[in-house]
């Protein structure tokens, strides 16, 4: 350690030999890790709250279907499932689909892990939305049925608005996993920001380590800093009158 | 496409190798990450208030960066600290017992927050210095009401030691990996990594919800 030669502006070098330079590297793996987060988290929302629905419905084939989808995709770890989706899967769809797969679909390592982390925390948003959902007094159910709302009227107009609100700080934590979660996908190869430190500490800068990550390091703790705000400004906009959560 | 099954029996003693070493750094990692845990999650509680930030800060931090990073961290920092190549497979060891143990604090706490406070007037009033009152009151307590979500952590914790990947070593998924490449296996064996791990995580998990079920303290 005696002998480490600290360069802070290394960050403002040339990588040597291909006329760009650090922080161009960084930019652009901190745009992916945000393009992948925020797509992913798109899908996460949408399925997961669709999943998280369907495990409380009183539709016996329903809730068993979605409890299945939970344990599959909660039980094998995420590096592991990004290898399915991208290694394995081209190889098992019919012939023609997966060449396509191999050869022709854009972006295959971005929308790789755009799916594949999204269908991964798809299921743990489906675990906070059911309970949130079960979290509501049986009342509630009950009150809207007996006002003659169909069961899906009293999902979309009583349950749900209320469970979603209840769920904002867990939510609010995998909001924050989506993003660390992405660093996963250097594995696939996606140049994101964990990729692009590893390159760079690894092959192009490997006397300055610890300020480039230094660095990295700082940029994920703005990136959950700038989402934990987010959610909760968010939680303070929605809060409900009467409850805990939301004061008077 | 023709699947070749028979390359998994085949690979079968390496499979194990690597296999025993996921075990051996979630079992080492969750102990040792428990201890420490428990002991950031008193610094946390403290009144003295330095101990308190610091403690802070640490979980905080470990709380808002990948894992990933912090194994590439680890894997950078510990051969320039100590001037000794330790490998990826001795490195991880340090980057999981130090990243969970920020994981394990956050359990610890919620465990020791949900004590009555009148125990610890009780241990008072006994005569029991803080380390007797942690030790035979409070600690006893809140471990057994944190149990099942110490167990539920250790579960992802084993995923998780799938990342050591990345820097080469030869875990459960590593193994596999190395003998995909070797043999032109990788439908057989990444499929076979996820069953593993499927059936691990999944049988452990209902195990965990049995003991909830068990042990919950009726209040």
């Amino acid at each position: 350690m005696g002998h480490y030669q600290w360069n802070w502006a290394i960050i403002l070098e040339e990588v040597y030999g291909t006329g760009e330079y650090y922080y161009q590297w960084l930019i652009t793996g901190l745009g992916w890790t945000v393009a992948t987060a925020l797509s992913a988290w798109v899908i996460a929302l949408v399925l997961g709250s669709l999943i998280g629905t369907a495990r409380t419905a009183p539709i016996k084939w329903l809730a068993t279907l979605a409890t299945a989808y939970v344990e599959l995709f909660r039980n094998i770890p995420l590096i592991v499932q990004l290898f399915l989706w991208f290694f394995v899967l081209p190889e098992v769809v019919p012939e023609r689909l997966g060449l396509w797969m191999k050869q022709d679909m854009p972006l295959p390592e971005f929308f790789t892990a755009m799916i594949g982390l999204g269908l991964f925390t798809a299921a743990r948003v489906a675990e906070q939305v059911r309970t949130g959902i079960l979290a509501l007094s049986r009342g509630q159910k009950n009150a809207g049925l007996a006002l003659g709302l169909t069961l899906p009227q009293t999902y979309r107009y009583v349950l749900l608005p209320m469970a979603f609100r209840i769920v904002i700080p867990p939510l609010t934590s995998e909001f924050m996993n989506v993003f660390k979660n992405s660093a996963v996908a250097l594995a696939i190869g996606l140049t994101e920001l964990t990729f692009q430190m590893r390159q760079i500490t690894g092959e192009y800068a490997p006397a300055n380590p610890i300020e480039v990550m230094t660095m990295v390091s700082a940029i994920y703790l703005v990136l959950a800093f700038s989402v934990n705000r987010l959610m909760a400004f968010i939680e303070r906009r929605v809060q409900v009158p009467g409850y805990i959560s939301g004061g008077k | 496409m023709q699947l070749d099954w028979s390359a998994i029996p085949r690979a079968a003693d390496f499979l194990f190798e690597g296999f025993k070493y996921s075990l051996s750094l979630t079992a080492f990692a969750a102990v040792v990450g428990i201890v420490f845990g428990t002991l950031l999650a008193m610094a946390r509680l403290s009144s003295i208030k330095p101990l308190n930030i610091a403690a802070s800060i640490y979980v905080n931090l470990f709380r808002s960066v990948p894992l990933l990073l912090v194994i590439f961290w680890f894997y950078i920092l510990v051969p320039l600290i100590t001037g000794y190549d330790v490998g990826a497979e001795r490195s991880a060891y340090v980057t999981f017992a130090i990243f969970e143990a920020a994981y394990f604090c956050e359990i610890m706490r919620a465990g020791i927050q949900s004590i009555p406070r009148g125990q610890v007037g009780a241990g008072q009033a006994l005569g029991f210095t803080y380390g007797q009152n942690m030790r035979y009151v409070i600690l006893p307590q809140a471990f057994r009401n944190v149990v099942p979500l110490l167990l539920t952590q250790t579960i992802i914790l084993f995923q998780d030691t799938s990342l050591v990947y990345v820097v080469g070593a030869t875990d459960l998924l590593g193994a596999a990996d190395k003998i995909a490449h070797r043999d032109n296996t990788l439908v057989e064996m990444y499929l076979a990594v996820a069953v593993v791990y499927f059936v691990i995580s999944f049988s452990l998990s209902r195990a965990v919800k049995a003991l909830h079920a068990r042990i919950a303290i009726i209040r």
